[in-house]
């Protein structure tokens, strides 16, 4: 990147001040190499950092810019980037408004579908976890659900969502338990995973201190499978935001997936767009967080 | 003559895989006096491990017994606490929270929160490592992780103290001061000791007997020796004392001589 270089000028080669570079030279012209070696190294960090910002940026920028000449070539269909920001603008820039019912900004769509995919994916955790150790623990347990569990957890979430309707006969809880049911799966499967991997060692220090199984749970399965169950949190989350999504979008009132489809039957394309923006957002913060949490919780675990 | 606190009596054990058996030890029989040190020696893979996890009881035997106090082992127990080769230790506790795992669950219902305390301080002082308590596992080296071990297993206060080549993957200096401690600790707490190696010099260095072990499979015990050096020992005055080597070369020509006859056959380690 010559233009970084630029910007850094190498101060051991474009000194002003020969004399003190001579004196250090005289002096000691190891520490004058090291010190070159040491503002090379700092110049290449720099650089790195810059190319980790600019680049994304880089490319945003000419994704919009190919977006925006692709539109007005062909109009009428979907609206250029210029565009949303003029139609969309109260949108865009006041995610807070709230003018009752189902009038309001953004930011309370994204926190109704995100108070839902708390409780749906929360009780998923639990029971995911639960239900892993078990089939973890007990080999017949095992033999007996994984293969139900491989079958089901290739269901997409809305195949779920006429049965749970039916069954709870109410939208609200018919979308957690459609949260619920799809993003158990990789939970229970990588849990299951992490506690049969628990190295021997450790189950024979269990053994000698002849831990009852709450405390074995307790003290070492939970550690032991915790960056396994992080796996399977990491991946559930992430299930569990494309099913509210896809959900709200059949069930209706507030929520990020029905405001979506509220705009596409009003053909408001450019609020449409906005939104997607927020449901990625959204779910890349939420994968970031629980990979966050995984790996402060299990720090420590892989070390040997 | 004093009684035994341990004896293995005719003890065979038999591994199955894939529908064939292998016989790991075959009529191994062995009484240890209370404050005895022994030494298990042996070729990798003579079942040396095995006769040590019978005792712990982390192996069942397929004929005879293990008796500790005159009762069968029948299973693990903190009793016969294990030092194993690499350490064990829970990598998400601190250096004070794995001995105070053990320590709790044999003494946290009957004593104070002081006393459990303690107890975990005097243990990682036992062997020098008060100082790094609050470090995890993954921060200190490979001998403060078997000192930390060795703690562990003393806090248990077992009738026997059993260590599974607890030196085999450290550095010879290193080997050589966690040596020292336990031969420290030895005679501090006149422990009963069980200690797997195959290291010649540690297993005289150590032992009041040097077991040694025919190659399996069907191992059992060839030969034991009398270390009657007098305690305490000194590691640079060894080569100088007669009957120190004595029981080495006699535990070398045994070794040597078993080496000609190893059969490779699949033993189960």
């Amino acid at each position: 990147m010559p233009f970084e270089v630029q910007k850094m000028p190498d101060p051991a080669s474009t000194s002003t001040h020969p004399t003190a570079a001579a004196r250090a030279t005289i002096r000691d012209p190891i520490a004058v190499a090291q010190q070159k070696q040491i503002n090379a190294a700092k110049l290449r960090k720099f650089a790195d950092k810059v190319a980790t910002w600019l680049m994304p940026a880089l490319t945003i920028a000419a994704f919009l810019l190919i977006w925006e000449v692709i539109s007005n070539a062909f109009p009428g269909g979907l609206p250029a980037p210029s565009m949303v920001l003029l139609e969309s603008q109260e949108l865009i820039f006041n995610p807070f408004y709230d003018r009752g019912g189902v009038d309001k900004g953004l930011f309370w769509h994204v926190m109704t579908s995100l108070s839902r995919v708390g409780i749906g994916f929360g009780l998923a955790a639990i029971a995911g976890v639960l239900l892993g150790a078990f089939i973890g623990t007990v080999d017949l347990a095992r033999k007996g659900l994984d293969p139900i569990f491989q079958v089901f957890r290739t269901v997409p979430p809305l195949a779920w969502l006429p049965i749970s309707l039916a069954a709870l006969r109410e939208a609200e809880p018919s979308a957690l338990f459609v949260i619920f049911i799809t993003s158990i799966w990789p939970i229970v499967i990588n849990t299951a995973v992490g506690v049969r991997n628990i190295p021997q060692d450790y189950l024979n220090v269990a053994k000698v201190l002849r831990l009852h199984p709450v405390e074995f749970f307790f003290q070492i399965m939970l550690p032991a499978a915790t960056p396994h169950i992080f796996t399977g949190l990491r991946i559930g989350v992430g299930m569990s935001w494309l099913a509210i999504v896809a959900s709200e979008m059949l069930l209706g009132g507030v929520g990020i997936g029905f405001f979506i489809w509220d705009q596409y039957n009003s053909s408001r394309m450019s609020d449409i767009i906005v939104a997607l923006m927020w449901v990625g957002m959204v779910g890349f913060i939420l994968d970031r967080l629980v990979a966050m949490i995984g790996q402060y919780v299990s720090r420590g675990t892989t070390a040997d | 003559m004093q009684k035994p606190i341990l004896s293995l009596e005719n003890i065979y054990v038999d591994f199955e895989r894939d529908g064939v058996i292998s016989h790991v030890l075959d009529n191994v029989s062995l009484s240890v006096k209370a404050g005895e040190f022994i030494s298990i020696i042996g070729h990798s893979g003579c079942g040396k491990s095995t006769l040590l996890n019978v005792v712990a009881g982390l192996v069942p035997v397929t004929m005879g017994a293990a008796l500790l106090e005159n009762k069968e082992i029948t299973g693990p127990g903190p009793e016969r606490a294990v030092v194993f080769q690499n350490h064990s230790l829970l990598p998400w506790m601190t250096v004070y929270e794995n001995v105070k795992l053990a320590v709790n669950k044999l003494y946290g219902h009957t004593e104070s929160m002081k006393k459990v305390h303690e107890r975990v301080m005097n243990n990682l002082d036992l062997v020098k490592m008060t100082h790094a308590k609050d470090k995890r596992p993954g921060e200190i080296s490979g001998g403060m992780k078997q000192r930390v071990g060795i703690a562990r297993a003393l806090s248990m206060e077992p009738k026997v103290l059993l260590l599974d080549e607890p030196f085999g993957a450290l550095d010879a200096l290193t080997r050589g001061h966690l040596q020292d401690t336990v031969m420290e600790l030895h005679d501090r707490i006149k422990a009963t000791v069980l200690m797997i190696t195959h290291d010649v010099d540690e297993a005289v260095l150590l032992a009041d007997r040097v077991v040694m072990m025919s190659n399996g499979p069907k191992a059992t015990i060839g030969k034991i020796v009398d270390v009657t050096s007098p305690r305490p020992r000194v590691r640079r005055e060894l080569y100088d004392d007669r009957s120190f080597m004595s029981c080495r070369q006699e535990i070398v020509s045994f070794l040597e001589e078993h080496d000609r006859v190893v059969k490779f056959e699949p033993v189960p380690a």
